[in-house]
This record gives structure tokens, sequence and C-alpha cells, in this order.
């Protein structure tokens, strides 16, 4: 018999922490999926965030480091520096990436560092409990926006991955989502041509911005997530590629591969 | 100190901007691709400490350089270091004053430095250079403990040494590093590797952190250094550091003509503090003199050194003015008259 589904290689035999319908475990799944697939497993390192994906080192089989809030980019920038060979994967949350870490995340953008950030963008900030981020939409509740975001009083839900990729050094920039089979099978798609952009010696950033479910601190059931980001999230931040910027040979290439 | 680094081996500098200390930067942006390494100015002094990290987590020897204030930003990074048990060189060329202060030879960031700095329980090597050959020596020597101990080792200067300029002998370059058996370069032949600060778990918190002070006490007992001058017969001892300590060596020159029994005695590593090496110099002399470039902070140490077995006078100049060997030896020699000879008579 031929085993044609099972956990990914990379990925450790152990339960996620997860909460039931966080969008984490499936962009785990997804990563080291494509670090078998692509045959990267010897050369790839995480850098890992503060939040709730900060344990990814008991899930990933892979070399990984920890960062402090904010810090992935220049963490990421100090290893591809002294190792250029390695992949690096620099996973970050919203209120890590677009918040606390905007100086690191728009320099790292504009040195055109070679690395790839995935950022999950839950609307949240999850693991201190659901207080308001960056990205928290207008009139959403959070915990330190009881009434709703209001932006005469909270400002603006904040679209980073937008304002990155204006900026030159970054080589490729795409918003996908994980609420629907389409949307996963999507994400593993811009997953992979974000990591190719390391393979093919890209000259840049390669930024992959994953809508992602929290329904504890949206206080909906994993169900109620997906619709609700399907209908009123991704309408702010809309699935799309944002930029790409990769060398036209090798997107031709490229393209044989990941559409 | 910056060729002093790249000889020891150092091939990643990461810096921002800061008076007085821009020339190590200005230095490396030429010779450290010369070198094959890498040089980057970074958006801040927090960007660059992780600049830092990343290449620390990966066997190479990194460093960074600023001033007070941009060392503050760091200590946030600094405390990653250590929790994380990675090397990294510091150099702090201190100023004077908090807030910005200005850009004269000061020693405020003494207790920052040897208190650790950042957040937790931890320290790092502190190492207190009291000429630019000393500056030049101690960057060697800085790398070669970092490695050592998987620590952060930072050389604490100030803006008179920083912008002093003296003929140096440099060292020869380093040929071989030592092997890193911990390093993460991707997990080629090898199981997967991590490197973290977080442990949920708390009695493991607790086993770490005893790790971390089972090392700090293993270097308390190893690496202590300091200078000791016409200390033999000495009626009053002067304590001083880095450059503070050059003007009191002057100073104690200037009266050793004069014929009064003074001796300097000089902590080069401010921690490990040679606590012990202090008290054993109070069986012999019963006055100290404590001088530094602020309001008393080494002064703490030395008081908790003597533990009240010998008066402990200090004099101290905050903000920048330095003064000269002249007037140091003033205060010293009328603490002298003062407690010495009037005792004698
Ligand atoms: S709090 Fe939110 S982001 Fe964190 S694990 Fe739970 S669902 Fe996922």
């Amino acid at each position: 018999m031929k085993k044609i589904y099972g956990r990914p290689k990379y990925l450790k035999p152990r339960k996620f922490h997860y909460c039931a319908g966080c969008g984490h475990s499936l962009v785990h799944k997804m990563l080291m999926e494509l670090v078998d697939e692509l045959d990267i497993a010897d050369r790839v390192i995480g850098v890992a965030p503060a939040g709730c994906a900060v344990l990814a080192y008991d899930y990933m089989d892979i070399d990984i480091v920890e960062s402090a809030h904010g810090r992935g980019p220049a963490v990421a920038t100090g290893i591809k520096r002294s190792v250029p060979n390695l992949v690096v994967i620099n996973y970050q949350g919203d209120g890590d990436l677009a918040a606390i870490g905007t100086a690191e995340s728009i320099h790292a953008a504009s040195r055109g560092e070679q690395i790839m950030t995935v950022f999950i963008n839950n609307g949240i900030y999850g693991m201190t409990g659901g207080q308001m981020a960056p990205t928290t939409l207008e009139g959403m509740r959070a915990t330190t926006a009881p009434k709703g975001r209001d932006p005469r009083r909270e400002g603006y839900p904040l679209d980073l991955s937008s304002l990155l990729a204006q900026i030159p050094g970054v080589v490729y920039a795409e918003r996908v989502s994980v609420s629907t089979p389409r949307g996963i099978r999507q994400t593993k798609k811009a997953l992979e041509a974000g990591l190719r952009c390391q393979l093919d010696g890209e000259p840049g950033l390669a930024l992959i911005e994953v809508l992602s479910m929290c329904p504890t601190n949206w206080k909906m059931s994993p169900l109620d997530s997906c619709k609700w980001m399907d209908e009123v999230m991704s309408k702010k931040f809309q699935v799309k590629v944002l930029v790409d910027r990769r060398t036209k040979a090798i997107k031709k290439a490229a393209s044989g591969n990941v559409d | 100190m910056a060729e002093a680094a790249i000889r020891a081996g150092c091939r990643f500098y990461f810096g921002y901007p800061i008076t007085p200390q821009n020339e190590v930067a200005e230095y490396m942006s030429e010779h450290m691709p010369e070198a094959g390494g890498t040089f980057i100015q970074a958006e801040s002094e927090i960007a660059s400490i992780y600049m830092v990290l990343g290449a620390s987590v990966t066997g190479a020897r990194a460093m960074t350089s600023s001033s007070s204030p941009g060392i503050s930003l760091k200590q946030e990074g600094i405390s990653f270091l250590a929790g994380q048990e990675l090397p990294a060189v510091i150099l702090n060329v201190m100023r004077g004053g908090p807030g910005l202060g200005n850009i004269a030879g000061c020693q405020g960031d003494y207790f920052q430095a040897t208190r650790g700095g950042g957040h937790g329980d931890y320290k790092t090597i502190v190492l207190a250079p009291g000429s630019v050959q000393e500056l030049v020596d101690l960057t060697g020597v800085a790398f070669e403990l970092a490695d050592k101990y998987r620590n952060p080792v930072m050389i604490l200067a100030d803006g008179l040494i920083g912008q002093m300029r003296e003929p140096v002998v440099l060292p020869e370059p380093v040929k071989h590093l030592p092997e890193k058996d911990w390093a993460l370069r991707g997990a080629k032949g090898r199981p997967s590797r991590f490197s973290r600060s977080l442990i949920l778990n708390v009695r493991r918190m607790e086993e770490h952190n005893w790790k971390l002070q089972r090392k700090f006490r293993e270097i308390e007992a190893n690496e202590i250094r300091f200078e000791q001058y016409l200390l033999e017969d000495a009626k009053l001892v002067v304590v001083a550091f880095g450059s503070a300590a050059r003007v009191a060596k002057g100073a104690v020159k200037r009266l050793r003509k004069e014929g009064l029994k003074v001796g300097l005695f000089r902590p080069i590593t401010l921690w490990p503090f040679p606590h012990k090496k202090i008290r054993e110099l109070a069986n012999e002399c019963s006055e100290f003199l404590v001088y530094e470039l602020n309001a008393g902070q080494m002064l703490e140490d030395v008081k908790l050194a003597l533990s009240g077995s010998a008066e402990v006078f200090f004099y101290g100049r905050p903000g920048g003015v330095i003064p000269t060997p002249m007037d140091v030896a003033k205060i010293i020699g009328s603490r002298y008259y003062q407690r010495i000879k009037r005792k004698a008579k």
C-alpha cells in the first residue's frame, strides 16, 4: 500500500499547544512540508517570535532561534549575513512585525535582506490575551479596546505589508488566508514562492502575510472565525500578490513550480 | 580597538552612530569587508545588538559598540544573549550624565555594566581598560572570554580613552578560532537544535538560572584581573579604574616623590570585581580612597569588599569634568595628612 498522506517528515510527533481552529498549526505544517519537498532541512533555520508561536521549536524539526518581540528581522539579518547559504524563515505575528518591530521590519526590507518573513496576521495579540493589535479592525473589540476600535481613539488598522511592498528591497510580497481549503492551498504556494526567492538568489526579502484565525481571542467558534475572516477581515486586508519584483527569467522558471 | 577586534577574528560588526565612538564604526565600515567580514550600520542600537545575536548563534565572532544612551537600548538584547548563552563583545565608550548628557569622559555606567544591566539574573564580564594599548589588548581577551563562557563581555571605556591618540602595538591575528559545537547552521548530519531563553516550566527555568549562576561563580573564581602600583608599603590605597586610574597613577607618582606612602589599586575586571584582593589589602593598610568619574558607584563594591575593615574616603566628579593629576594629588595628599600624618604625631 502506498502512503499518500501523513505527518510531514520535519513536523515533530507532538500535539500542538495551539487553540482549536488556530491558523498557526496549519502554517507550521505547510512550512515543514515545504522543507521536505524542497529538500532544505539541512540548510534551513527558523527565527521564532515572542508570541503564541514562540514554541515553534517544539514542532518544527529544524534549527530554530528564539527572538525577542519585534527583533526577528534583525536576528535573521545576523544569521543570513553570517551564513549566506542558509534559508532563513523569520516567523512573526502582527504586534511583533507591525508594532514593536516596525523599524526592524522596514529596515530589513530596505536593506533587501535575503530572508523570508512569514507574517501571521490575526488582528489581535494572542498570547498576552487579546489586546488590540496594530492590525485590529475598526469596530473590532479587544481587551484594551473594550468598546471596539474607534479610529478617533485608537487610530486606524495598519497595513504594513502594503507599505513594505513599496520598498525596492522586497522582491516578493503576497497576502494569503488560511480560512478555506482554497486559501490554504494558495498559502502553501505563496510560502513556496517565498522560500524559492532564497534558493534562486533573488536579491531581496520575501514577505508572506497569512491572515490567520484566533478563535480564542476573537471569541468565536473556529467555523465562525473562518467566516468572519472571509467576510470582514479580508475586505480590509485583501488577499493578493502585493508586489512581485523577482527577476524575469527566474520568475518564469518559478511560475512553472508556483502556479 | 577596531583593528584589534578584526585581528581577534571578529567578522561581524553592527552598530549605530553615537559620539564618542564613531571612529570604531567608520574603521569597521572600511576594513571589515577587506577582512571578509560584514559591517552593517543598523537602524537602531536595538537592531544592531540583535544582529550580533543572529551572527553569534551561527558561531561567528561578532561585536557592537556604542555609548551610554545607546547601551541602554542594547540592554534588552544583552539580556537575551546572556539568557541564550551566546558570546558577544560590546564596547561602551561612556558619556557624562543621565539622559543625553554630554560626550565628555565619565564613568557613570558602572552600575549598569556590573549589575547585569538588562532584566533578569545575569552578569556580563566587564573589562575596564586604562589606556589605549590596554583597550587593544583587552579586545582580544574579550572575544576569548565571551567564547569560553558563552556570555556577553562588555569593554567599559570612557570618552577620555575613546578620544585619546596613542601609539599601540597590535596583536598578531588569531589563526584558530574555537570550535562551537552548539552553533546553529542548519541541521546538517545532526539532529535539529534550538536556542532560546523562554523556559515555561518553572523547575527547568530555575535549573537554567542555577546553571548560569554556576558559570558566573566559575568566572569569579578564574577571571579576576587587576593592577597594583606601589602598594608594598602603602599607608593609603587609592582605588580607581579606567581613565580615572590613569590620572590617579600620575597623582600617586607625584606624591611618592614628596615622600607620601600612597599606592594605587586598579580593578581591570569590574565584574568579576576583585573583592578578595581588596580585603587582603586591608590587612596591611587601613586607609582607602576611591576616586571615580561619577558620584560613587565602584565605591559600593570597595565598601562591600572591606566590610568595615578599613576607612574609605570618596572623591568623585560626575558629569565629564576630568581633574588633572595635580588636582587628584591634592585630594589624596590632604586625606593622607589628615589621617596618617596626624595619627603619627
Ligand atoms: S491565542 Fe489565538 S493565536 Fe494564540 S494559539 Fe490561541 S488561537 Fe492561536
